[in-house]
């Protein structure tokens, strides 16, 4: 199996983020990152893959050279190897993705794990962009994934707590949804892994963005409200304001 | 024509989902601005009548799908339809709801169609000409306006544009046939897996309360809290919503959790019970109308984004809260 684990480094989730100087990106001072937490289901999906069918797991990134330090993290946690795409550009999705599938289609591939989007764009588009530029099927936001006879089973969330069901023919891409597994730390023999590994470092060749920021600016700051009391009598006046104040119900 | 806006519109049940209208509702806004008008795109077997409906909502003309290629959903089917639809109508902007399907289709239309994808998005207005979108980016802590180079492909976030008010007559409905059958699709829903009956999907109700770690252990001292949570919603026709941490402890299901790495929401009402407010979890629904919350603790930082709060035990108040509810909805 030739595994691949499409990995992004994104803001950690309780970064503050406020608008840069440009107004178009946010303001890095301050920022700390890590992996962007469904690209971590896609990791572990792609490691119990290697440890039921065995294969290679190889992680790959799009980002500043930094970002070799997180896919250090990926290799131990278990990973065989790993490519960073080095850019310092805020790329659409398409352009993460075409930048990916250029990899991708130069290693060769059974499997390709993403998360099913990521925390800071939340587009949860590169998964399916990169299933169409490397002409293979995708399920997205999977909770639930088999693989045997060269065909995965992927079980996704739909509205209304309903789950769809989807047989596709490997070569295929998948994202990951929180749920579909637990993922691992780092193992000792991991970390002594990754002092010695190499991260190939080759440049990203991204083409343009197709959707260009104009903008980036904060929502309004919602007005202060009030304490309508303490304990459950406060209930009745609550509904009361709800109704003839507030007008939602 | 080149000021055309396409909309794909999903049916339930043989009827146009409420999502689906206002996504056509925000296209005809964005039409007429342009000098345009919204065309509708269906797909789906014996939908011709209620597809003439949709003339009431703002569309002036309705393309219609169907065939081998619909009989069963596949979002490879559904992507090829949009984007060739996009090309034959020269549209300038396609829409779609960011519903679970919508969010899996429409980033292959737009991939086929080499178009740049604004996902999720809370606003759409013409600047200079060109359709302009608006996306909320970390989880809600900013936001961002975006232009794509060409053909801008929108996934309208649900609730937030209004529904269009039913007015008019019915659209003409225009058949499209489609190069491709079942057996030309990658990927094919082979089963749906039924969830909890009846269940109402949090990122699409109108009314959200939401439990957090305050609400305690449902294996042990929360239980009843829960089953209260349970109650409230109930009376109120609401989803039930988590808090990371409560999800993360396993005492609710991912399905159910609401903030940055769950659902984000925007009903008209959100009642927070127990829940403290984290970055993460303001960030999935500071969006939300009015926001209620109830903690024992009065600094929590829930109540500076709340509009009402209570500071009591969540034990003693979603009882006495339910019973209010009951007697003012009767």
């Amino acid at each position: 199996m030739n595994i691949i684990v499409c990995v992004r480094r994104a803001p950690k989730t309780d970064a503050r983020i406020k608008a840069g100087p440009d107004g178009k990106n946010y303001d890095p001072a301050g920022v700390e990152y890590d992996i962007s937490e469904y690209d971590k289901f896609a990791i572990e999906a792609g490691l119990l893959l290697k440890e039921k069918l065995g294969g290679k797991v190889t992680a790959i990134s799009v980002g500043p050279k930094d970002v070799s330090r997180d896919l250090r993290n990926v290799i131990a946690m278990g990973a065989d190897a790993a490519t960073l795409l080095v850019s310092d550009a805020a790329h659409d999705p398409w352009a993460t993705a075409s930048a990916l599938a250029a990899k991708i289609k130069a290693l060769g591939f059974d499997i390709v794990f993403c998360g099913q989007t990521s925390v800071d764009s939340q587009s949860a588009q590169t998964a399916p962009i990169l299933a169409e530029l490397l002409g293979v099927p995708c399920a997205t936001v999977a909770t639930g994934l088999e693989v045997a006879d060269n065909k995965a089973t992927v079980q996704r969330e739909i509205d209304g707590g309903k789950r769809e069901k989807y047989v596709l023919k490997l070569p295929a891409v998948i994202s990951c949804q929180k749920g579909l597994n637990k993922p691992r730390s780092a193992s000792m023999k991991g970390i002594m892994n990754a002092k010695k590994a190499v991260i190939e470092e080759i440049p990203a060749n991204a083409p343009a963005n197709l959707v260009n920021v104009l903008k980036m600016d904060m929502p309004p700051p919602r007005p202060a409200g009030k304490i309508v009391g303490e304990g459950p009598d406060a209930a009745k006046k609550l509904v009361e304001l709800l109704r003839n104040e507030a007008k939602v119900i | 024509m080149a000021n055309d806006v396409l909309v794909y519109i999903e049916f339930k049940d043989g009827k146009p989902t409420k999502a689906g209208l206002q996504a056509l509702g925000a296209g005809a806004n964005l039409a007429k601005s342009l000098g345009g008008s919204a065309i509708a795109l269906v797909a789906g077997n014996g939908l011709d009548a209620e597809a003439a409906t949709l003339g009431a909502y703002g569309a002036a003309k309705t393309l219609l799908a169907s065939g081998d290629a619909f009989a069963q959903y596949s979002p490879d089917a559904v992507a090829k339809l949009i984007s060739n639809q996009a090309q034959a109508t020269s549209a300038v902007a396609v829409l779609a709801s960011a519903t679970s399907a919508g969010k899996d289709f429409l980033p292959r239309a737009a991939a086929i169609s080499k178009a740049g994808l604004a996902s999720d998005i809370v606003d759409l207005r013409a600047e200079g000409g060109k359709p302009v979108a608006v996306r909320p980016v970390y989880a809600g802590k900013a936001r961002v306006s975006v232009q794509a180079s060409g053909t801008l492909f929108a996934s309208l976030r649900p609730n937030v544009f209004p529904t269009p008010a039913q007015g008019g007559g019915n659209t003409p409905v225009t058949p499209v046939t489609v190069a491709f059958g079942l057996a030309d699709l990658r990927a094919l829903v082979s089963e749906i897996v039924a969830g909890a009956a009846g269940k109402l999907d949090v990122a699409e109700a109108e009314i959200v309360c939401s439990g957090g770690r305050g609400m305690k252990d449902p294996a042990t001292d929360g239980k009843q809290n829960w089953a209260n949570l349970e109650k409230l919603a109930q009376t109120v026709g609401a989803a039930v919503g988590a808090s990371r941490a409560v999800v993360d402890a396993g005492w609710r299901p991912h399905a159910e959790q609401v903030g940055q790495t769950g659902k984000t929401v925007s009903p008209k009402l959100y009642i927070a019970c127990g829940i403290s407010g984290a970055i993460q979890h303001l960030a999935g629904m500071s969006g939300s109308k009015v926001i209620v919350a109830i903690n024992k603790d009065p600094q929590a930082p829930i109540f500076k984004i709340a509009d009402y709060g209570i500071v009591g035990d969540v034990a003693e108040v979603i009882p006495a809260l339910t019973d209010a509810f009951a007697h003012a909805l009767r």
